[in-house]
């Protein structure tokens, strides 16, 4: 197979950045997407240029870490897949490819393809967590919890943090990865304790780094990898009117 | 776990958004109400004439519906503010705007909210300029019986009446206020075609703002409860038919068949 590609390149954060047209030839349709822009790459350092910078590490769908916009679908066009569980075979040959890095001004760009999530580590600091500690396995069976809270929060719990859903919202909303977050541990007795206090952090915290609103557009939940329902979100907005009925 | 310091409750996007949904929300209410009073317009003959004219004293007179209207104004006033400052929050998220984009998993509406709620603010200013801002402050036609007489705003034709001052004579004794005519200005107004195209038109915007928005809503105020989440879902859409549709045919009732209203 032979794709061309326009790939986003940005030297560093203030570089005003480009895309730049590449030709890759020779693709066998079983490489995964990853693997593709690895032999582009192996390429360009042969020939001395700068290889893409592009973010990856477990390459089997579970960490999160991989992230490019492809073709203007966050993950590009398999559902369900994050960007290394993508193959060629789901292009076609002769196709024009064009990469981009995730964009909201809350994941400001590093380099060419990486951008800089961190703004999601500190809505997990500001509430992602339970403060006490509960235990071991056999201590998680002494509570029982009902199958269908079990069942959504394990659901929720899938998230792995990789921001498409942000990448895929016109807001650059982070509501369905806060969703998720804040969904998991309320539907728990574990997450119960703290629940007020989570939600109006998180919140607040989504909002200090820069995120947008939720329009309930969908398009999170359609890019998702893991499937988190929109139906999260409606728990995260009950939970906010919840905690500020509260006082 | 510490409580961080937390925004005034109108800083926070999702408060916001709530009160995006309550107005919204209260709005489609109000669609309701007011199609079921206009779908009066469609009474044949005199008795149409009179009802319709009747119930627009009503509307303006009676005090709970005073109290009512202006808890209109304010949420038309709220929702679009907060639109205002919610569309700008939002675009502030992503200054630098991918170079495809595919809106994969969302709907035109749901992309369009504001540019659709816009052209229903449109429509909404020439309306009331249209009608009611006419009905409170113009210049207004009278209702007249069919014998020819001014009519009182209790729905009463009284013989031998002057008109003065919008208040009915009879040897110089005040019989009250004159019902104002508003179905003639209606009529005359959907008797030009500019008017009924854009009548007609605007129901358009209104009803894709409707699709997305009547779900929306109750999605915000997480009102979302497994299956029943679809059932909200299939009355939306068919509010977002019924409801423009129902605006829609009365111009153009009036202006390709004014003889089935005679
Ligand atoms: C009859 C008039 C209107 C009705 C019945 C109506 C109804 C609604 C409803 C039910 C929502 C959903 C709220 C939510 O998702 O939380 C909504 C959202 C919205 N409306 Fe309206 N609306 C009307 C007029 C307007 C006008 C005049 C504007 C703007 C100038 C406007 C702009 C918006 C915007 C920007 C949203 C947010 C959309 C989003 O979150 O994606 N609307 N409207
Ligand atoms: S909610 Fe889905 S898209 Fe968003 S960060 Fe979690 S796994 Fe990724
Ligand atoms: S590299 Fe871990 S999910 Fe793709």
């Amino acid at each position: 197979m032979k794709v061309y590609l326009k790939v986003w390149r940005q030297r560093h954060a203030r570089d005003a950045g480009r895309f730049v047209d590449y030709t890759v030839d020779g693709i066998n349709p079983d490489m995964s997407f990853l693997e593709m822009l690895d032999v582009l790459n192996n390429r360009l350092i042969s020939q001395g240029e700068d290889p893409i910078a592009f973010d990856h590490d477990c390459r089997e769908g579970i960490c999160g870490t991989c992230g490019l916009y492809i073709n203007g679908r966050p993950h590009g066009p398999v559902a369900r897949a994050t960007t290394c569980q993508v193959h060629m075979r789901h292009f076609k040959d002769g196709e024009t490819i064009v990469i981009e890095p995730w964009r909201a001004d809350a994941f400001p760009v590093i380099k060419d393809l990486v951008v800089d999530r961190s703004a999601f580590d500190r809505i997990i600091q500001a509430g992602g967590f339970v403060s006490v500690n509960t235990g071991q396995a056999p201590d998680g069976n002494a509570i029982p919890i009902p199958k269908e809270d079990a069942s959504k929060a394990f659901d929720a719990a899938t998230c792995i943090g990789c921001g498409a859903c942000v990448a895929a919202c016109k807001n650059a909303s982070a509501m369905l990865f806060v969703a998720a977050k804040v969904a998991h541990l309320a539907r728990l007795p574990q997450g119960r304790i703290e629940a007020r206090e989570r939600v109006l952090n998180m919140l607040t915290q989504m909002e200090e780094e820069g995120f947008g609103g939720c329009t309930n557009t969908g398009a999170c939940e359609a890019e998702c990898p893991k499937a988190i329902s929109l139906e999260n979100i409606a728990l995260l907005n009950r939970e906010f009117i919840k905690a500020k009925c509260a006082l | 776990m510490e409580l961080k310091p937390q925004h005034g409750l109108l800083k926070s996007l999702v408060a916001k958004k709530i009160l995006m949904a309550l107005t919204g929300l209260f709005l489609c209410l109000f669609l309701v109400a007011h199609l079921s009073g206009n779908l009066q317009l469609l009474i044949p003959g005199y008795n149409g004439r009179l009802q319709f004219n009747s119930y627009a004293v009503f509307m303006t007179q009676f005090p709970l519906i005073k109290i009512i209207s202006y808890v209109l104004y304010l949420s038309i006033i709220i929702h679009v503010l907060d639109a205002l400052v919610l569309t700008i929050r939002n675009r502030r998220a992503r200054t630098v705007d991918y170079a495809v984009k595919s809106g994969y998993g969302s709907t035109f509406a749901s992309r369009n909210m504001g540019i659709l709620g816009t052209l229903i603010l449109i429509f909404l200013v020439l309306h009331l300029a249209n009608f009611w801002y006419k009905y409170k402050f113009g210049e207004m036609p009278y209702m007249v019986s069919p014998e020819g007489y001014f009519v009182s705003q209790k729905g009463e034709a009284i013989a031998g009446a002057v008109l003065r001052d919008g208040h009915l004579w009879v040897n110089g004794v005040d019989k009250g206020p004159a019902m104002k005519d508003l179905y003639e200005v209606v009529r005359l107004a959907f008797s030009q075609l500019w008017i009924v195209a854009i009548y007609v038109l605007s129901m358009i915007p209104l009803g894709y703002h409707l699709a997305h928005g009547f779900q929306s809503g109750f999605q915000t105020l997480g009102l979302r409860f497994g299956r029943a989440f679809s059932l909200i879902r299939t009355a939306g859409l068919l509010f977002a038919i019924i409801i423009p549709l129902g605006f829609a045919i009365i111009p153009l009732i009036f202006y390709f068949f004014p003889e089935k209203l005679n």
